[in-house]
């Protein structure tokens, strides 16, 4: 197996007094796609959100590509604003409420870091922008401003702008929660293409199905802790109550074989 | 109407330099107290407890004293510790600094008013926290108050009248000269109050053409 792309070691957060990583580990190797779950306050967008430090741990190590960084605060390899820009560079993050901003066209959107940061010139930062969003469908809507789209539109150019920097791990925290059913699945079909095109992702989300479906791994969060992890099958074949519970909780009285006599009592 | 086009002829140019005055004194204001709002605005968002402290204090003493007051401070005060200004430049000065403190509010509401994801998408692609606010957080923030640095720009073309207790030659105290030499105070006054009226309204359409044309991009 070759060395992983991006490894965690006991990322510690607290917000107070309340913990909300208790030491979680983590690698992730070159082309997985890694599927975190679990009820809302588990701590899985706090984990996602420490691995470009927009919620910056308390302690904890991070290898990822050449970068090693040692979050205790007094440590040598805390990272500094100048590696923590390196870092989220080359981490897209696509965000639940997406985040565009609503003072430039789409396609300003999605040249803008390009451009600023990578100093790619504008030309061939445009082209490459109509490229992506011609592959998306939405090159006609290159112009527009981001309030003109509906809101699975503007998670697709959201993507497409992470994607614009050509990461080499992308960061979904929740991005088909705050969009309408009906535009759920144009979302998950891009991300579907990302997977198999060989990104490497990791994805909160609380669509089982697509988990179940398009993930290498799937990962359990439970109370600030990784409760159980392994391949899709961990949806169908839960080791853990907790995570039997979990996913009986939120698909129902679909799953599972199991203990089917007290879990249909969980939802009466 | 003979004596209207006469007394044309003989102040039309005094009040046409004393307008221009207050264009200048306006304009040069404007400047001065924008880059006092935003630094004071960012001052109180520093991660240095000094630095909020002084634009704390900045605002707060400003907004609780009488401007005139002020004014005198500047032109009166300061050359008693060996500072002094032309009455032009300590009007400029007192009037920016003052009107400083209500736009770092402003700009502080603005600032309030844009969602917390609008940075973080920007610094989730690497972008630093100065360049966020440069290109993502103070555009946004501009289109929001801008209607209401309009309040504050035409404040301020008024607040120069105050300006002829220090002898800046505006249109008030040109005004007063005239009816010291005329006593015909009625006339002047509303010759003044008139001239104040058309270029507050040039201001207040200008701006409102900044607002449409910032409103078409969004």
């Amino acid at each position: 197996m070759s060395a992983p792309l991006l490894s965690l070691r006991e990322i510690r957060k607290s917000f107070g007094d309340n913990e909300v990583l208790k030491g979680v580990s983590l690698d992730v190797t070159a082309g997985e796609v890694v599927s975190i779950i679990g009820a809302s306050g588990s701590g899985k967008s706090t984990f996602l959100r420490s691995i470009n430090a927009l919620e910056m741990p308390q302690s904890g190590f991070m290898d990822f590509e050449d970068m090693s960084f040692d979050f205790r605060p007094e440590s040598r390899f805390f990272p500094s604003q100048t590696q923590l820009q390196a870092l989220r560079a080359r981490v897209g993050m696509v965000f639940q409420s997406y985040n565009l901003w609503p003072h430039m066209t789409v396609l300003e959107n999605v040249v803008h870091a390009p451009v600023k940061l990578l100093k790619i010139p504008r030309a061939q930062a445009i082209e490459e922008a109509e490229a992506l969003l011609a592959r998306i469908g939405l090159f006609e809507k290159r112009h527009s401003y981001p309030g003109r789209l509906s809101g699975g539109q503007q998670q697709r150019v959201a993507i497409i702008r992470a994607l614009a920097m050509k990461p080499r791990l992308m960061l979904f925290d929740e991005v088909t929660s705050a969009l309408d059913p009906e535009l759920v699945h144009e979302v998950l079909v891009l991300m579907a293409s990302l997977a198999a095109d060989g990104m490497t992702m990791l994805l909160v989300t609380h669509e089982i199905a697509f988990a179940r479906d398009v993930s290498s791994r799937v990962v359990f969060f439970d109370k600030g802790v990784m409760a159980e992890t392994g391949s899709p099958d961990i949806l169908r074949h839960p080791e853990s109550d907790r995570l039997r519970q979990f996913l009986h909780r939120i698909l129902h009285d679909e799953l599972p074989r199991s203990g089917e006599s007290d879990s249909k009592g969980l939802t009466q | 109407m003979n004596g209207f086009l006469e007394d044309l002829q003989t102040y039309g140019p005094g009040f046409w330099d004393a307008a221009l005055t207050v264009f200048g004194l306006t304009i040069l204001t404007i400047v001065v107290s924008w880059i006092c709002g935003l630094l004071a605005a960012l001052g109180q968002r520093s991660k240095w407890r000094a630095v909020r402290a002084t634009s704390a204090f900045y605002i707060w003493f400003i907004r609780g004293t009488p401007l005139l007051i002020q004014v005198f401070i500047i032109y009166f005060g300061l050359p008693q510790i060996g500072i002094r200004l032309s009455p032009f430049t300590a009007g400029v000065l007192a009037l920016g600094i003052n009107s400083g403190a209500y736009i770092a509010e402003i700009i502080r509401s603005g600032l309030s008013a844009i969602p917390k994801g609008q940075a973080e998408s920007a610094l989730a692609l690497g972008f630093s926290p100065g360049e966020t606010m440069r290109s993502i957080i103070l555009p946004q923030v501009v289109r929001i108050i801008l209607p209401s640095l309009t309040n504050e720009a035409i404040s301020t073309l008024k607040n120069t009248s105050l300006l002829s207790a220090i002898t800046v030659v505006e249109l008030t105290l040109y005004a007063q000269t005239l009816i010291a030499m005329t006593f015909r105070p009625f006339d002047f006054y509303i010759a003044v109050a008139l001239i104040y009226l058309a270029l507050t309204t040039v201001l207040t359409q200008l701006a409102s053409w900044l607002e449409r044309h910032y409103k078409m991009q969004s």
